[in-house]
């Protein structure tokens, strides 16, 4: 009983932080239909940024609850600088180009921005642990569990509440639905569709980079951070679905719960589940379990 | 007449052989580990002229791998060439099962299910300890026929094998991309519908192609496991599988010649990178990819046929 | 002899919308038959599903006696039955004579075929003669893609019967094509086509052209066959008439066309 909570505590942590990570990823692949490989580096900078200014900011001895919003200030400052130059200085370029190609040109973006992070950081290793030590535990029965990481779940659901809305409730979030189905038709409609891809591009890498500042306070950060990430995020964006915040959701909870039952039960399958999973949807849906893109298949 | 491109093949295997008496032991090192990598970059080639790219050939390099290393491990078998087949046959096999669900996929989708195909065994390999986990095994040394050389010998020997199964990969690869069913690459390609009202399944040409990639991927790993005397689960990790692809991007697909000759290059500039300056490697690595894919689409042998052909 | 083709109460619904219906047709092998209609007809439908691309909801197609209904473009090409396309679908970024060589190479018989060189001398002379037959060896160098709208319709219809197929289907030969040329490539195909005995079934919107080349016409409304016959009865028909040519040909200029090319 005990460990069917664990796994399930445990799941959940586990798959808000990969929806939170995710959605940036669907949300670009379901607009741009482009796979971002570089929104590892997003995460990856937005970790290291928010790594730098929590340090700043504690040795300025200024008091724990400011340290968030520090944290939020680096992630739109990272995703806005980075997003925005990758999308006008580079993705303008190669818009219309075949899927993989562009795959492969984030790819190359991707391996010049972790020797940024390199030649920026360094080697060495970043701790920001004061923002997840300062909530403390809290005791649920027989485990004791991180406030932070229960700040993590609620954090997710508003996000997910806050994507949600901002898709289907707004104006521009029905645009943005509009050129996910189907981008030619937008652009009859007179949708500047340049636009909706620059914008959404933007919120997508600050999604990522959020994502990595509020992973900071859990982990060391050090460098191949994002190396890890962007393949797990793969694998939560391809289960789900692109372009659907639904499906980044549920893609999350299943990888998280999968891998949260195989610690818990049999560590030696915890990385092979959540691909096998990977490969069993796209063997049935190649689509994602909630996207409604046709897949390309004879 | 015979092809010029073979021709060409047996006159750069033999350079290769006689190159080795006076190459020191790290270039002979350095360029082993080229061949061995050209060898799975052939399969991709296949594969990209077919309009596919795969994400994953790292589980065919990752299974000749380790299907040598525990056949030494578990059944004591050294000798090269034993392991080469061994672990070329491995991969294919594991290519022809993969490739039942593969073959029927395009594009996006055919990258990320092979993508995933890898990562699962690289899950099994990171977790098993019996399989050596994060640390990976160590190959003891091979031998050939009975001669157990050891030291420089060793390297050489391993050399030698390694250039005698780059020329022979290489010429099967060209006399298949001659053959009807081998130029059905472009066809399936351009227009895959035109080609099944021909008479001919495309997802059979696919699934062909598939299991070629692996095994050549495959003998690719094996290779390389001699030649560095360990193995580990990165072997199978996506950045490997990353890595093969970059190769075959800036190698260019016009040649079967083309993956060595980029392969070299690669490991040439990397090794030089690395020892230089290695926090600027992937930077590089990644301009230069850029650079090809948006300026230089048919990759170095693109260059290079442009310059005999002005010549 | 029995009908080299037949088709009995075949039907195809998309959900609510019926794109064919109670189709029942027998075609004596050697002949040339026409199939006319206005867009949306069913003409196309018609081709889909003989040819395998589409799965009829009722109905049955037997080639040569043999039930075919359930097979797929694939295995209908390798028994006999070839088409060409409304769109010509050819390789376009290999040459002309590529093209050719491709479709040869893939009709050859005999185990390993396709394993075989695709270049050897005597496949690169047929494909050559088929060139100059359609001709079109003006072109066999150039890349398909740049090829203007009438060659890519005879390349097309060249690599179709590459296979020597007992049975043509040619989806539109002459749409695209400027009024000149049309007759120039019908007498290129039929006469290529009938040489070997072939049976055709050729979709047109020209009627000049069905009623100059065909044996027999179909005529194709709301999905179904509405006159079957000899041109000249389908043609003068007073439901096709209503549904199909509009009203009676006007037999003016294009005549004087006609005859220049006979």
């Amino acid at each position: 009983m005990l460990t069917a909570f664990a796994i399930l505590i445990d799941g959940l942590v586990y798959a808000s932080w990969l929806f939170i990570v995710a959605i940036g990823l669907s949300l670009i692949f379901g607009v741009m239909k482009i796979l971002n490989v570089a929104h590892g580096a997003f995460y990856a900078f937005g970790a290291y940024g928010a790594a730098t200014l929590v340090g700043l900011y504690f040795e300025a001895g200024l008091p724990v609850a400011g340290a968030f919003a520090a944290m939020l200030l680096a992630a739109v400052l990272i995703g806005v600088i980075l997003g925005g130059i990758l999308e006008r200085g580079l993705l303008r370029r190669v818009y219309g180009r075949d899927e993989v190609i562009v795959l492969l040109v984030t790819y190359a973006v991707f391996l010049i921005l972790e020797d940024v992070l390199l030649l920026i950081w360094g080697a060495d290793s970043y701790f920001a642990y004061q923002p997840y030590v300062a909530l403390g535990n809290v005791v649920v029965g027989e485990m004791i569990i991180s406030t932070y990481d229960l700040g993590l779940i609620a954090l997710a659901g508003l996000t997910a509440i806050g994507a949600w809305w901002g898709l289907n409730r707004t104006r521009s979030g029905k645009l943005l639905i509009a050129v996910i189905h189907d981008r030619e038709m937008s652009t009859t409609l007179g949708i500047n569709v340049t636009a909706v891809f620059a914008i959404t591009f933007v919120i997508g890498a600050v999604l990522g980079a959020f994502g990595g500042a509020f992973t900071a306070p859990k982990i060391s950060v050090t460098p191949g951070l994002g190396v890890e990430v962007i393949v797990i995020a793969f694998a939560v964006v391809a289960i789900g679905g692109m372009g659907s915040v639904a499906g980044a959701l549920i893609g999350s909870v299943i990888v998280g719960l999968c891998r949260a039952a195989a610690v818990h039960l049999l560590p030696e399958v915890e990385l092979f589940v959540i691909y096998a999973v990977m490969a069993l949807v796209l063997a049935f849906r190649p689509q994602g379990l909630f996207s409604r893109a046709e897949a390309r298949k004879i | 007449m015979p092809d010029r491109t073979l021709l060409l093949l047996c006159a750069i295997f033999a350079a290769a052989v006689a190159v080795s008496f006076v190459m020191p032991s790290w270039a002979v090192f350095l360029t082993t580990i080229a061949v061995a990598k050209a060898l799975v970059v052939l399969g991709l080639m296949i594969l990209w002229r077919t309009g596919l790219v795969s994400f994953g050939q790292a589980l065919y390099f990752g299974a000749g791998g380790y299907a040598a290393g525990l056949a030494g491990r578990w059944l004591g078998l050294t000798d090269a060439i034993a392991l080469c087949l061994l672990g070329a046959i491995a991969a294919a096999l594991i290519a022809w099962v993969v490739g039942l669900l593969l073959a029927r996929y395009r594009e996006i989708f055919f990258a990320m299910l092979s993508l995933a195909f890898s990562m699962i065994l690289y899950g099994v390999l990171v977790k098993s300890e019996a399989l050596g986990s994060t640390d990976g095994i160590n190959i003891a040394s091979a031998t050939f026929l009975g001669y157990a050389p050891s030291g420089p010998a060793q390297v050489v020997s391993v050399y030698l094998l390694t250039v005698l199964a780059g020329l022979i990969a290489a010429s099967v690869v060209h006399v298949f991309l001659q053959s009807t069913i081998g130029q059905l690459t472009a066809p399936i390609r351009d227009n895959e519908i035109r080609v099944e009202y021909l008479g001919v399944s495309a997802r059979a040409v696919v699934h062909l192609e598939v299991v070629i990639a692996g095994a050549l991927a495959g003998a690719g790993g094996v290779l390389t496991a001699l030649a560095v005397g360990h193995i580990d689960p990165e072997m199978a990790y996506w950045t490997t599988s990353g890595g093969f692809v970059f190769v075959t991007i800036l190698a260019g697909t016009g040649s079967v010649i083309a993956p060595f000759l980029g392969s070299l290059l690669f490991e040439m500039v990397r090794s030089f990178a690395m020892a230089y300056a290695p926090e600027t490697w992937q930077l590089m690595l990644g301009a230069a990819l850029l650079v090809t894919i948006l300026f230089f689409p048919g990759g170095l042998w693109s260059l290079f046929e442009r310059r005999r052909a002005r010549a | 002899m029995a009908p080299i083709l037949e088709v009995h109460e075949l039907g195809k619904t998309f959900g609510s919308i019926t794109a064919a219906r109670d189709i029942t047709v027998a075609v004596p092998a050697g002949q040339t038959l026409g199939i006319i209609g206005a867009n949306g007809a069913g003409k196309t439908t018609f081709v889909n599903l003989i040819t395998g691309y589409l799965k009829p909801s009722t109905g049955r197609i037997l080639f040569e006696r043999r039930d075919i209904t359930d097979l797929s473009p694939r295995e209908i090409t390798r028994l006999g039955v070839c088409r060409s396309f409304q769109v010509p679908q050819v390789f376009p970024t290999i040459s002309v004579l590529d093209n050719m060589a491709i479709a040869l190479g893939i009709a050859r018989r005999g185990a390993g075929a396709l394993w075989r060189p695709l270049r050897s001398r005597r496949l690169v002379e047929d494909a050559g003669a088929i060139l100059e037959r359609y001709r079109i060896a003006d072109y066999r160098d150039a890349l398909a893609s740049t090829l203007p709208q009438g060659v890519r319709k005879l390349l097309d219809i060249a690599m179709a019967v590459a296979a020597e197929p007992r049975i043509v289907l040619l989806d539109e030969p002459t749409s695209g094509i400027s009024v000149e040329e049309k007759y120039e490539i019908m007498e290129v195909v039929v006469g290529a086509l009938r040489a070997s005995g072939l049976t055709i079934l050729f979709v047109e919107h020209d009627m000049e052209i069905v009623e100059r080349y065909a044996d027999r016409v179909l005529a194709f409304y709301d999905g179904t066959v509405i006159a079957d016959g000899p041109p000249d009865e389908v043609l003068h028909d007073e439901k096709v008439k209503q549904f199909v040519v509009g009203e009676t040909l006007h037999r003016t200029a294009r005549q004087g066309a006609a005859a220049a090319h006979a």
